[in-house]
């Protein structure tokens, strides 16, 4: 994940409280998705970043996960991610995302 | 038309440079903070042998095509190609040694020393450049020693050791200092091989050229002007050139598309007849991924400079047509979900001429080596490339769902560019599809290049050009060079 998104992702979690957060992401393969998901959970796991070490334990979802696609406008979802759903590995990226959020450690 | 544009020559060339890799940008940091990094970098950089008979490299000089590399079992690393050759139809690969000797005979103002030992082998492994070849000298020990005393700058290696220096110009002056210099060095060295490589193979002379676009990414000026000098000249000057002029396209990764399409543009107006595009390497990229390599236990993949030329000019009957009225872009107002950027570069061009997606032969996309990327978080970009492409004409009810994989088999390819940054932006298949086409196997071919216009925190847009090549009407079923 990028330096400045880390930052940005600390610097929020820090200013509310993880009810009041939610990290969705929209990698396009379960790979980055994982990484993206252990970084807002477990800590950036390249260790380059601010979240080196830090276990945020944020929930985190892919956006096309049901739950974030039940909540969002269905045309909107269509414009924006309906590309993407048909052409990602989607439950190999959901059950990454999950195993993260779930509080996964470094084996499946 | 008389002055239809067309890709007539390209070329393609890697400079195996292993001791690069601590100077890219990422190993350069990681190493500061963690010095013992260094050992275990240096034991997992790989040898000139594995590097020349690296299935994707092959490709990348035309000794195999992508179809071929689609075949080889991954990783290809493990698998490599037997009897692999340095020389291939599309350009060639150099050693280190070499490269060196090129930084060398490109250096017009002293930045760069190297021992004796260095140039001797230089001079032996770098052929060609006869004209510049006494610039390639080499220091005693006393005096690189007393040139590293005197100047700011870092040494460089070879073969493990210490065997030269780069200097800064200028302690006031970040755009000057030697990092940067190195970098710019870098660039042009592996330009100029580029540009060389591609007048030797063509019947074009280098003062028939009468304009030079690069493409690279490096950032030359001073400190009044960062980034906005040139290295177009730079090159063309090394490779006699003199009757060109030139300038710059930055872009980021989509600068060699959006410059083919200018050169195209200044072709088919009668301002230029050959029109140059070049991209030298990108030193700040080696090593970008090794982190990931060194936790993966696999070698560090990114180990060379890649570059690239290609000459535009009026349709000579063999060559590849640049077909302007089919050119796509991803206006500012577009949108950036990959639906926008698909409909912007792909749909929209196609729709114009009453084309469907399935009448592209071939997409050329993001060519990165996914052996590169997938180990860190970059995954598979072709691929996601072509799936994404492929959803799209799913959507447009051109194929089915369940036709989404042989879409994407049919239509794409595996990677096979080094990552670095413009280079792989789908022009590493136009001299594929030129063989392609000369073999009577390729009628259309889209090259579709995306720019992360945001890394600059400028803006967060991003940005996407494309074109369609076509065979000349001369070009039939014939011989293959």
């Amino acid at each position: 994940m990028d330096l400045d998104d880390q930052a940005n992702v600390n610097r929020l979690a820090e200013e509310s409280s993880s009810e009041e957060m939610v990290v969705i992401l929209g990698q396009p393969d379960s790979n980055s998705a994982g990484l993206f998901a252990e970084t807002v959970t477990r800590g950036d796991p390249t260790w380059a970043g601010p979240l080196a070490g830090v276990p945020l334990g944020l929930p985190v979802y892919h956006i096309l996960e049901p739950e974030i696609r039940q909540s969002m406008d269905a045309d909107v979802y269509q414009e924006h991610v309906g590309l993407m759903e048909l052409s990602a590995d989607v439950d190999e990226i959901i059950k990454w995302v999950k195993f993260y959020r779930e509080g996964g450690g470094d084996t499946l | 038309m008389q002055n239809d544009p067309a890709i007539l020559y390209s070329s393609y060339v890697l400079a195996h440079a292993p001791d690069f890799v601590r100077y890219g940008s990422k190993p350069t940091r990681d190493l500061a903070a963690e010095p013992e990094l260094l050992e275990q970098m240096a034991g997992s950089l790989r040898s000139w042998d594995e590097v020349l008979a690296y299935p994707p490299n092959q490709t990348f000089i035309g000794n195999l095509t992508p179809d071929d590399l689609a075949a080889i079992e991954r990783p290809w690393y493990e698998n490599l190609v037997s009897d692999a050759e340095s020389e291939g139809p599309f350009g060639r690969m150099i050693t280190q040694a070499a490269l060196y000797g090129l930084m060398k005979l490109c250096d017009d103002f002293d930045l760069l020393m190297i021992s004796e030992a260095l140039a001797e082998q230089a001079r032996s492994e770098l052929t060609g450049f006869e004209h510049r070849r006494d610039q390639i000298t080499g220091a005693t020990t006393d005096e690189l020693t007393r040139f590293i005393d005197d100047n700011d700058g870092f040494e460089l290696y070879h073969e493990g050791v210490v065997a030269g220096f780069i200097r800064s110009v200028h302690e006031q002056d970040a755009s000057l200092e030697a990092h940067v210099l190195f970098e710019n060095l870098a660039c042009k060295a592996t330009a100029v091989l580029a540009v060389s490589e591609l007048l030797e193979n063509s019947p074009i002379n280098p003062e028939d050229v009468d304009y030079l676009f690069n493409t690279g990414e490096e950032a030359v000026g001073d400190r009044y002007q960062r980034g906005g000098g040139s290295l177009s000249k730079a090159v063309g000057e090394v490779v006699g050139c003199v009757n060109a002029t030139g300038s710059d396209i930055k872009a980021f990764c989509a600068a060699p598309v959006h410059a083919l399409l200018t050169a195209a543009a200044v072709v088919a107006a009668g301002l230029h007849k050959y029109v140059v595009v070049l991209g030298g390497g990108s030193q700040a990229k080696m090593g970008m991924k090794f982190r990931a390599h060194l936790r993966n236990g696999v070698p560090i993949l990114e180990d060379c400079l890649a570059s690239m030329a290609f000459i535009v000019g009026p349709d000579n009957g063999d060559a590849m047509r640049l077909r302007l009225d089919l050119a796509g872009k991803h206006p500012i107002g577009a949108g950036s979900s990959p639906q926008a950027i698909y409909q912007a570069l792909v749909v929209d061009p196609l729709e114009q001429a009453g084309l469907e997606m399935t009448d592209v032969d071939r997409y050329a996309v993001e060519l990165h080596n996914p052996e590169i990327t997938e180990h860190g978080d970059g995954g598979d970009v072709p691929k996601t490339n072509y799936r994404t492409l492929a959803a799209m004409a799913v959507l447009r009810g051109e194929i089915e769902r369940d036709e989404m994989d042989a879409f994407a088999a049919k239509h794409g390819m595996p990677g096979f560019s080094p990552t670095q940054g413009h280079i792989p932006a789908g022009v590493p298949y136009l001299a594929h599809a030129h063989a392609a086409m000369r073999r009577g196997e390729l009628q259309r071919a889209m090259i579709v290049a995306k720019g992360s216009l945001f890394l600059g925190r400028m803006t967060q847009l991003v940005d996407g050009v494309s074109f369609v090549v076509e065979p000349s009407a001369g070009l039939t079923k014939s011989t293959e060079k």
